[in-house]
């Protein structure tokens, strides 16, 4: 098994109303448990504050608010995947909700030697 | 009652009672933005492990703390009414003042201000409903304007309409107010209005309605729970409500055939709901005033307590729609009242009575005037008129589940025709 850390990239848009983004936390949430129940849930990970961010640039640290501003798909989030290669990680993304809100899922696998 | 799948509109209703009486109502796009916010960031974070236990108090504190930010940022900037000002003038009034708006007892009573507040007078009934679903059942304009078969403009535009005379009318309403008593009544109709939209009204989606009813029970819990509130006009509403929700399992079958009360699986009707309606109906029965959420749930009571619709007391159900006749008539109960009579007095004397029926022709539109025509003339034996009658009614039916009810009594006819 190999480990892929799934970063959420979306627009930083909640949907509308507050019955949708119950709907939509439920489909998260459903993909989360099937991933568990089928043992590839390494940590369900860490949602990030979306509006606020800093690039320091410097020794001196200078920094710069963003860079996420003006970027469509920030990340949201991350989560740690169990998996045996690429070619099933991709897999274990079908059917993730994030795609209906206009998101892709960025994959990297943990650098091994 | 229907499990947790609408904690998410509970608690932005619940918040943006609370937050509209901390910032004033005439900052009540403000409050819903601070809504808007906090249910968001919920939103993120418990998308992925689930939503935690004490969710209620962590949202709660969340909105208080954003209201103590915008109420420093913009102590001078904006405008708030004089009493909010006084306790947001320092520190020392102004934490207290918030944690105590916040504490769980404040936030019920809240939620009846703003519901006695969207029953402005000056409001129509329908402005009343359509407020009471945005801002007490937390649901967007476009889910209201489904439920209610209009275009989303037009719920858009009723909508800031009822919330601009909330604004500026500059105050909520206090329970303590001395015309609490008539305000009571049209917050009754309004929950009433709402329950019925839910249960017999036009949209084609049954989980949209259902909904409806589920929030007006919970509403009007609410009045019940609160002593000044809870009238016996309150029990009978809420002992209908109970009583009719009870129904709703066996309304529409495994196919999505819509069911009507005679072809209904008694069994499947909900027990608890059946009791609970019950007990709240001899609760109702106190007073000297008979309201029509009575006379209604004293209807719906007798159907509850009969086996099938050969057991029910037809002629007690007959007696009981004179009575509704009388206090608020409409065409619509005149139906329903010729309905009883056929049961009673066989399908030629309810002909009669629908023939008689003053104002039927507010009824032009209602698929189920020519529905129950096409039924009693079926029951009489005339086929071919029964025929008419619902291919009328099968083109005025507001959804697919009336159409294909419609389209298995013109089935019906044909196969009767046949034999």
């Amino acid at each position: 098994m190999n480990e892929f850390v799934f970063l959420w990239r979306r627009p930083q848009r909640p949907p509308k109303t507050p019955q949708q983004m119950q709907e939509t936390m439920e489909k998260y949430l459903a993909w989360f448990k099937d991933m568990e129940a089928r043992g590839h849930l390494a940590q369900f990970g860490q949602p990030l504050e979306p509006k606020t961010g800093r690039v320091v640039k410097d020794k001196g640290g200078n920094f710069s608010d963003g860079p996420y501003a003006e970027t469509k798909d920030i990340v949201m989030g991350y989560s740690l995947i169990a998996a045996k290669d690429f070619d099933e990680a991709v897999a274990l993304t079908k059917g993730h909700p994030i795609f209906d809100e206009g998101g892709v899922i960025e994959i990297r696998p943990i650098l091994k030697l | 009652m229907k499990p947790d799948d609408t904690l998410f509109r509970r608690e932005a209703a619940r918040l943006l009672a609370t937050l509209t009486r901390a910032f004033g109502v005439e900052n009540l796009a403000l409050a819903e933005d601070v809504v808007q916010e906090t249910l968001a960031k919920a939103f993120e974070a418990w998308s992925y492990n689930g939503v935690p236990p004490h969710y209620s108090a962590l949202l709660a504190r969340a909105a208080k703390n954003r209201a103590l930010d915008i109420f420093r940022r913009e102590r001078t900037a904006r405008k708030f009414a004089p009493d909010v000002r006084r306790l947001i003038e320092s520190e020392w009034t102004l934490r207290p003042a918030l944690d105590a708006m916040f504490l769980p007892d404040a936030l019920k009573d809240d939620e009846l201000r703003m519901m006695f507040t969207c029953c402005h007078p000056r409001l129509g009934e329908d402005v009343q409903v359509a407020l009471v679903l945005h801002l007490l059942c937390a649901l967007g304009v476009d889910e209201i304007a489904s439920a209610f078969l209009v275009s989303p403009a037009a719920m858009e535009k009723r909508l800031s309409r009822g919330k601009k005379l909330l604004a500026d009318s500059g105050h909520l309403f206090e329970l303590t107010a001395a015309d609490f008593l008539p305000r009571l009544s049209a917050v009754h109709r309004a929950l009433y209005l709402l329950f019925s939209e839910g249960y017999h009204g036009a949209s084609a989606l049954a989980v949209v309605r259902e909904d409806l009813c589920w929030d007006a029970m919970r509403l009007v819990r609410l009045l019940v729970d609160h002593a000044p509130a809870a009238t016996p006009a309150t029990y009978a509403l809420a002992a209908l409500m109970w009583l009719l929700a009870a129904r709703l399992p066996a309304r529409i079958d495994d196919a999505g055939n819509l069911k009507d009360l005679f072809e209904q699986d008694r069994s499947l009707w909900d027990e608890e709901l059946l009791a609970e309606g019950t007990r709240l109906l001899e609760q109702s029965a106190s007073g000297e005033v008979l309201t029509e959420y009575h006379v209604e749930a004293g209807i719906a009571g007798m159907h509850a307590t009969a086996g099938n619709a050969h057991e029910t007391r037809w002629g007690d159900i007959v007696e009981l729609y004179d009575v509704l006749m009388r206090i608020r008539p409409s065409p619509v109960v005149a139906l329903n009242r010729c309905m009883a009579i056929a049961q009673h007095q066989g399908p030629a004397k309810g002909l009669e009575a629908v023939r008689g029926i003053e104002g039927a022709s507010r009824l032009a539109a209602y698929p189920f005037y020519p529905a129950v025509l096409g039924e009693l003339e079926l029951r009489r034996g005339r086929t071919e008129a029964a025929r008419g009658h619902f291919e009328e009614a099968r083109r005025l039916a507001r959804n697919d589940g009336e159409r294909r009810f419609l389209d298995h009594r013109i089935e019906g006819c044909a196969r009767k025709a046949l034999s």
